[in-house]
């Protein structure tokens, strides 16, 4: 299915659009340390891509190339079909991406409702005095602004939450507030770092279940790194895999599974 | 052209219309969604039940229908319950916690055409069960939030069915007039079926005359007024919650909230500081344990103060409240009390407004009426059942007394027969019970009384009436003395530790008890004295709590050794439960009462065990989840004795 460039629908009635980002020759190098080899991959619209690997594979430096923070010595990223510049992180999220962190990266002495707010700032036009004294064009962008925050709030089922500073929060929690702001930017392509870290098996369920009601009511491309095997395997669409730096798999769970190169390197067998 | 006959206020429907007109702009309904309170006014209601009618009338819903309703409390929903009426359909409420085999059960007895559903966890059961039930022709719903992939051939989103409905309104308005100007008084208002503490629940078939009579003396007996605030969140399966949310709000045309959820409740409640407030014991119980949790982590100083406050309050709160002669020197003490103690808890709790409080559904514990009392909460106790239309007794402001109920509603006569069974008849008598004219029957005599099945007494000094415990469950332990179970187990139930407990005794040489430990306040126990445990099962048995409940048990004991008629009921020996008892696994109704006689089936080794002597025993235990799926888990149970007391007064030869 993948390998036909038209749109298609899925089995369980997404569409899958045309190539919405490449990665083409990817190289990163901190000083003699080569984070990521030359590495070629493509993202789908609508599609939810994995990118997995053992620890140090280089994987949260590739999203963080994807989001504009790191900048690759060689290499092109495309993007919507044009090549995309060297950006500032907040001009790639202009254009629709917006990510979490994998270490959560919240204002913890702020409530929930106002980290998700922060997550609205791309969108937001006043100017610094009109936010700062909080009249004209700064309240009515904040009270529309408001409501739709509180649509991703209700989305994610946090408002119990809502005026708990996000310090007080479980780690669950506080991820879910995570995606919550990163939901509230209305990006066209979410990338996740990790969302399933430190989650028992029920909150991974519900985190799970969230991402798939992300992708499939809103259509977000959604770019994830996860090291549970059943949820990519479960979720993803389509897997990259990462070892050292290089790229060794790439293509839809069945087939990584079965990949040779992926079993030695990260997967293993099971045994008897 | 003749003039339409002025409305006779004889249905629910027609107290709407009436509303509309005179209160149009006053709010009626709101709820809380995306973090602010949406309103309703009068007329807005109505143009939204009068839209879903005619939307029910796409459908093909006939007089005589069954309509039933799913889902946590919501406007949209009591709205479904009035167009259901507004088209002389019987809507059904049903507990939105049941498991598809009760839905079943409920959906195929009264043959339900339609069912409006909350939301996709509701839809899904009902399509689980479906293939069983061939009346059930469409399922509407109201949260879309997972169902746009949904086959939806027999689904309808509400909103959708509502645009449906006025789109089609010049063929089918005269239609929905008819139907509204043919409704009777006597014609069904509502069918609820009662959770039943034995066997299957029944459909008790309620008319406008037992809804608009009951609703319009109990108004007229607390004054309730158009200005009201009440906060809906008790299961809209219960008849309790069809009176405050529908009957009377719609006889006096207050203000019905529903919260968001049932996790910001707390918030909520506060948010709209009600006046009109209605609670369970088991609430009050865990709003108080709560606090008491708290106040244990307090400074020193607060512990001091609350205690203080507390003691002054005992005094001097219920007394004032009512309105008995109190020193001026008291007065003021109570005032600073309120400016720094009991006002800012009222407010923490919500019930800073409240004028009207009820509670019922069981005994409540004095301790637990008094301290609300004290704090200047005019919390009174009434005493009804489904099959009354709720109301039996009430207890009138300035006559509030922890033990008894209170004299009898306004137009119900009462009256206990020999045996000590409490009988009652009233224009809220319910109708029958649908298909079950037997069991009409045995409940209702031809002169419309009815059978409470619970065993009670005038008292003399007061005439108020006083409850003693479910009639089958007073009986008499082996050497002739009186058994009454809820008596003990309301004491035990009063201690913060204790959630639940169950006494057995029946025909028995001695009193014994199963108690469920309350995991909020064990749980802190525990962490204040450094005791790890792992989880519910491992606290439950630990020798510290064991002998914490030992203690608690021992106190009750002394207590219970000095009422004359209730001495037998001593716990001579008991165990605490390894599980939680559970309406999922049919341990308990879905309105939290016990029902014995299946934990005496369930627990049977356990009993043996309590009365052989035996000092452990091991036993496994069936439990169903959530989702209806079963499993089981497996404990050894220490049994322990308690001391008792002697009486000290000997009951006269």
């Amino acid at each position: 299915m993948f390998d036909q460039s038209e749109s298609f629908v899925t089995e369980d009635g997404r569409t899958i659009g045309g190539v919405m980002m490449e990665m083409k020759n990817i190289t990163l190098r901190f000083g003699g340390v080569v984070a990521i080899k030359d590495i070629s991959f493509d993202v789908r619209e609508g599609e939810i891509r994995a990118i997995i690997g053992p620890n140090g594979a280089g994987k949260s430096s590739m999203l963080n190339v994807i989001s504009g923070f790191y900048h690759p010595q060689d290499g092109e990223v495309w993007y919507k079909g044009g090549k995309r510049p060297p950006m500032k992180p907040f001009e790639v999220a202009r254009q629709g991406i917006a990510r979490t962190f994998q270490n959560i990266a919240l204002f913890e002495g702020m409530t929930v409702l106002d980290n998700v707010m922060t997550g609205r700032l791309n969108h937001m036009k006043a100017g610094i005095l009109s936010q700062a004294f909080w009249y004209g064009k700064a309240q009515r962008e904040e009270t529309e602004n408001r409501e739709i925050v509180e649509r991703v709030i209700d989305f994610l089922e946090i408002q119990n939450i809502r005026k708990t500073p996000v310090g007080r929060l479980p780690y669950g929690l506080k991820k879910r507030v995570e995606l919550a702001r990163a939901l509230a930017a209305d990006p066209k392509l979410l990338l996740l770092d990790e969302p399933m870290a430190g989650m028992n098996v029920e909150e991974k369920e519900d985190m799970s279940r969230f991402i798939l009601d992300v992708n499939d009511e809103f259509g977000t491309t959604i770019v994830l790194i996860e090291h549970d095997m059943s949820v990519v395997m479960d979720i993803s669409d389509r897997v990259v895999v990462m070892d050292y730096g290089k790229k060794i798999g790439d293509g839809t769970p069945k087939d990584v599974r079965s990949n040779q190169a992926v079993i030695d390197a990260y997967l293993g067998v099971a045994h008897d | 052209m003749n003039k339409p006959a002025p409305l006779a206020f004889d249905s629910i429907p027609a107290l709407l219309a009436r509303n509309a007109q005179d209160l149009g702009d006053k709010p009626a309904y709101r709820e809380k969604e995306f973090g602010i309170w949406q309103s309703w006014t009068w007329s807005e209601v109505l143009y939204q039940v009068d839209s879903l009618a005619l939307g029910l009338l796409t459908l093909g819903a006939e007089k005589g229908d069954h309509i039933a309703i799913a889902g946590r409390n919501r406007p949209y929903l009591y709205w479904s319950m009035l167009a259901a009426q507004s088209i002389g359909a019987v809507p059904v409420p049903i507990y939105q916690d049941a498991v598809g085999d009760e839905i079943a059960y409920v959906l195929d007895h009264c043959n339900a055409r339609f069912i409006v559903a909350g939301d996709q966890e509701q839809v899904d059961k009902v399509i689980d069960i479906q293939d069983n039930l061939e009346g059930l022709e469409h399922i509407i719903y109201l949260d879309a939030r997972g169902l746009r992939k949904y086959d939806h051939s027999k689904l309808t989103q509400f909103q959708k069915l509502q645009e449906t409905g006025r789109q089609l309104e010049p063929t089918l308005s005269a239609e929905l007039a008819q139907r509204k100007a043919k409704m009777t008084y006597d014609d069904t208002c509502v069918m609820l079926y009662t959770s039943g503490t034995t066997g299957r629940p029944k459909g008790v078939v309620l008319s406008n005359r037992n809804v608009i009579e009951t609703s319009k003396n109990s108004s007229q007996f607390d004054e309730l007024g158009p200005g009201e605030e009440v906060v809906a969140y008790l299961p809209m399966a219960w008849v309790g919650d069809y009176i405050f949310s529908i009957g009377q709000a719609v006889w006096t045309g207050f203000c019905v909230s529903c919260p968001e959820s049932q996790e910001t409740m707390m918030t909520d409640l506060r948010e709209i500081g009600p006046s009109y407030y209605f609670a369970p014991p088991r609430i009050f119980e865990n709003q108080l344990t709560n606090v008491m949790i708290r106040m244990e982590d307090a400074s020193r100083l607060k512990k001091w103060m609350f205690k203080k406050a507390m003691a002054h309050a005992k005094l001097v709160g219920p007394a004032l409240l009512s309105n008995q002669t109190v020193s001026l020197i008291d007065r003021i003490k109570y005032w600073f009390g309120d400016k720094f103690i009991y006002g800012p808890l009222k407010n923490t709790l919500g019930l800073s407004k409240v004028r009207v409080g009820y509670t019922a559904g069981e005994a409540i514990g004095p301790e637990l009426f008094d301290f609300y009392r004290s704090l200047g909460i005019n919390l009174k106790q009434l005493y009804g059942q489904t099959e009354a239309t709720v109301y039996i007794t009430m207890q009138p402001d300035g006559e509030v007394d922890a033990n008894t109920v209170g004299v009898p509603a306004p137009g119900v006569e009462v009256r206990v027969d020999d045996s000590g069974e409490i009988y009652y008849r009233s224009p809220g008598v319910f109708v029958e019970y649908y298909n079950n004219p037997e069991s009409t029957a045995s409940t209702k005599d031809e002169d419309g009384w009815v059978a409470t099945g619970d065993a009670g007494f005038f008292e003399e000094s007061s005439g108020h009436l006083r409850i003693i415990d479910r009639a089958k469950d007073v009986g008499k332990i082996a050497d002739g003395r009186l058994f009454a179970p809820k008596y003990v187990e309301n004491k035990l139930k009063f201690y913060p530790n204790i959630l639940e407990a169950v006494v057995f005794g029946s025909d028995r040489e001695y009193c014994s008890a199963f108690i469920n430990i309350d995991l909020n306040a064990v749980g802190n126990w525990a962490e204040r004295n450094n005791i790890a445990y792992g989880g519910y099962q491992e606290l439950s048995q630990h020798p510290a709590v064991l002998d914490m409940i030992q203690n608690h048990i021992e106190e009750t004991n002394q207590s219970i050794a000095d009422d004359p008629m209730l001495s037998g009921c001593q716990v001579h020996r008991f165990l605490v439960l390894h599980k939680e008892l559970d309406a999922d696994d049919g341990e308990m109704t879905r309105t939290r009462k016990v029902r014995r006689r299946i934990v005496e089936e369930k627990f049977l080794d356990l009993i043996t065990g309590l009365y052989d002597g035996s000092e452990r025993v091991a036993t496994t235990t069936e439990v169903t989840y959530e989702d209806g799926r079963k499993g089981s888990i497996s404990a050894t149970l220490e049994m322990r004795n308690a001391t008792t007391v002697a009486s000290q007064r000997v009951a006269a030869e």
